[in-house]
């Protein structure tokens, strides 16, 4: 493990974020919080420029949809401190019909092509974004895939009807 | 950046000119395309387009039982797919909290250690090649045939390998491929040091390598670079010494550590790596020996695919085998990121389970699409045949960065 323990990475970043944060809990280790879409930034930022802590490294940017819940698209941020080898996940989760988010771009430049992917499957906007496109799907595609109502087959082929095969 | 700058200019002989490189051109390996704004040979811009390839592997598997997603995992980094194999079913081992046997550990280690060479191989063999030298891809490629012959023996096939089950390995290592391994060993060393013997200190290539492409540390890490790429510009970040998986804290192997990131420094961090790849697979061998020889894999029949015999005459086997088949395995609802170190950077999955037949999300933290981003922001001001050997160096495979 690393030279500092979860709890004391959560009373550090308690200490400056208190009420704004709430503990998801440790899965596999792994200290999960999560916060609003106001103070993200600031927390990244935090935790990148942070004397001890140093999450100098932005492992992965993604997202997860919840159709049905009130808040129902999810931004996950999985950030690594190389100096203490500790990991931590950070998650936003946005209102339906309002998936605006700031832009972690101005922390990490890696953060661009992750951030055009979650846009791309989910729809995520993320403002402030220096190039805000598509990335792996064609341009002019209209839906987001990766929402859990988009089908993974089209609903319109024919060919694995039933009758096809005497059923 | 710009998508497409529009130039009033329209003197042929001081405009600047457009190329598309790519998508299907022969230098660039793979499909890529880059729209560059060149003057003379000069880079002024350059916008790359990605996505020519891609499977949505990601929705595939919020359909799919875990046993199916292995062989979606083959098709991300192809040219070293036993390390996402393993990657991934790790990856499930950890949900699942299943131990596996010692055996296990070493067996899969050197599966990894393989792939990790034949990825290797491939990627200084062509940026010889692309340097105008294809003696050194034509010695190194026989060795890659070897490595996957051995694959061969372990699983039936070579380049998708679909290698290993939840637990260990579909069956045990047979003799020939001990026999295999033990004359890979004693042969590619050869080969490697003569291929180092004909690059390393070669005039021609160390002028076209040598300074090209520099890339500082900080830059390395403000783009989240991983792997090989990384270390050449001087991080010791390597997921196996941080964060070992598979019992990689039992053996000894040292990180290769590159001084300015330049496309000679990631030459020399991969040729080193493969050094260190056979260390590892001989001290694996030493190890196997004091491990019971029938082992290979966990005692965890719910999750481990029983043998085909068994499934038609035992029926606690049938029961597993249908259960497993079906997705309808007893899993914990949780979420659990795993990293291992890939041929090319850190190959993450990060997995969130809610306990049905399939993820109710997958991720691929993948390499080669993390390391991409940087290419064209890099080749401003570059030569467009830099640019080319900058892109061998870089190791994308358009399978992994399109997923």
């Amino acid at each position: 493990m690393g030279k500092i323990t979860n709890e004391e990475l959560l009373k550090k970043i308690s200490e400056k974020f208190g009420g704004q944060i709430t503990v998801v809990g440790e899965p596999y280790g792994l200290l999960t919080i999560e916060t609003g879409r106001e103070q993200i930034i600031d927390i990244l930022a935090f935790l990148k420029n942070d004397a001890v802590l140093q999450f100098i490294y932005l492992t992965d940017l993604t997202a997860i949809h919840y159709p049905g819940l009130e808040k129902s698209i999810g931004v996950i941020y999985h950030l690594h401190s190389l100096v203490n080898n500790v990991r931590v996940r950070i998650k936003v989760f946005m209102p339906e019909g309002d998936f605006h988010i700031p832009t972690a771009t101005v922390v990490w430049e890696g953060a661009n092509w992750m951030e055009r992917e979650t846009y791309d499957f989910f729809g995520v906007i993320f403002d402030g974004h220096p190039d805000l496109r598509r990335i792996l799907n064609v341009d002019d595609m209209t839906v987001f895939p990766m929402r859990k109502e988009f089908p993974l087959e089209d609903p319109n082929r024919v060919d694995k009807k039933d009758y096809f095969f005497g059923r | 950046m710009q998508n497409h700058p529009v130039y009033t200019d329209n003197d042929p002989q001081t405009a600047p000119s457009t190329l598309n490189l790519g998508p299907t051109h022969p230098a660039t390996h793979g499909v890529f395309q880059n729209v560059l704004q060149l003057d003379g040979e000069r880079i002024i811009s350059g916008v790359s387009t990605i996505g020519y390839i891609h499977r949505a592997f990601e929705k595939i598997a919020e359909h799919r039982p875990f046993y199916q997603i292995t062989p979606l995992t083959d098709r991300l980094n192809y040219c070293s797919s036993p390390i996402n194999n393993m990657g991934w079913h790790m990856t499930v081992e950890k949900l699942l909290g299943i131990e596996t046997p010692k055996r296990v550990d070493y067996l899969r280690v050197i599966v990894m250690e393989l792939a990790r060479i034949s990825d290797h191989i491939v990627c200084n063999g062509v940026l010889g090649v692309d340097t105008g030298a294809f003696t050194g891809f034509l010695y190194m490629m026989e060795h890659r045939e070897a490595i996957y012959e051995i694959y061969e023996e372990v699983c039936g096939s070579r380049l998708t390998t679909n290698i290993g089950r939840i637990g260990g390995f579909e069956r045990n290592f047979n003799t020939i491929a001990f026999t295999k391994l033990r004359a890979f060993l004693k042969n590619f060393p050869v080969t490697l040091r003569e291929f180092e013997a004909l690059f390393n200190r070669n005039r021609i290539f160390v002028d076209r390598t040598k300074g090209v492409a520099a890339v500082t540390a900080e830059d390395a890490l403000n783009y989240s670079w991983s792997g090989p790429l990384l270390r050449a510009a001087g991080v010791d970040y390597d997921v196996r010494a941080m964060n070992p998986y598979s019992s990689y804290e039992d053996f000894e192997f040292e990180v290769p550590v590159g001084e300015n990131g330049d496309v000679y420094a990631r030459f020399l961090v991969r040729n080193e790596e493969m050094w260190q790849s056979l260390r590892i697979i001989e001290q694996a061998l030493t190890k196997l020996e004091k491990e019971p020889p029938h082992i290979f894999h966990a005692d965890v029949p719910e999750f481990y695919l029983p043998p085909k015999e068994e499934v038609y005459n035992n029926m606690e086997a049938l029961i597993y085998h249908f259960k497993i088949v079906m997705g309808e395995l007893d899993t914990p609802t949780s979420e659990v990121y795993h990293s291992v170190e890939g041929a090319n950077g850190e190959l993450g999955f990060y997995l969130v389970n809610d306990g049905g037949r399939s993820p109710y999300r997958l991720h691929f933290r993948r390499p080669s699409f993390i390391n991409y981003q940087m290419y064209a922001p890099m080749s401003r001001g570059m030569l467009l045949s830099d640019a080319i050997i900058n892109m061998s160096s870089l190791n994308v495979i358009a399978g992994e960065l399109d997923a």
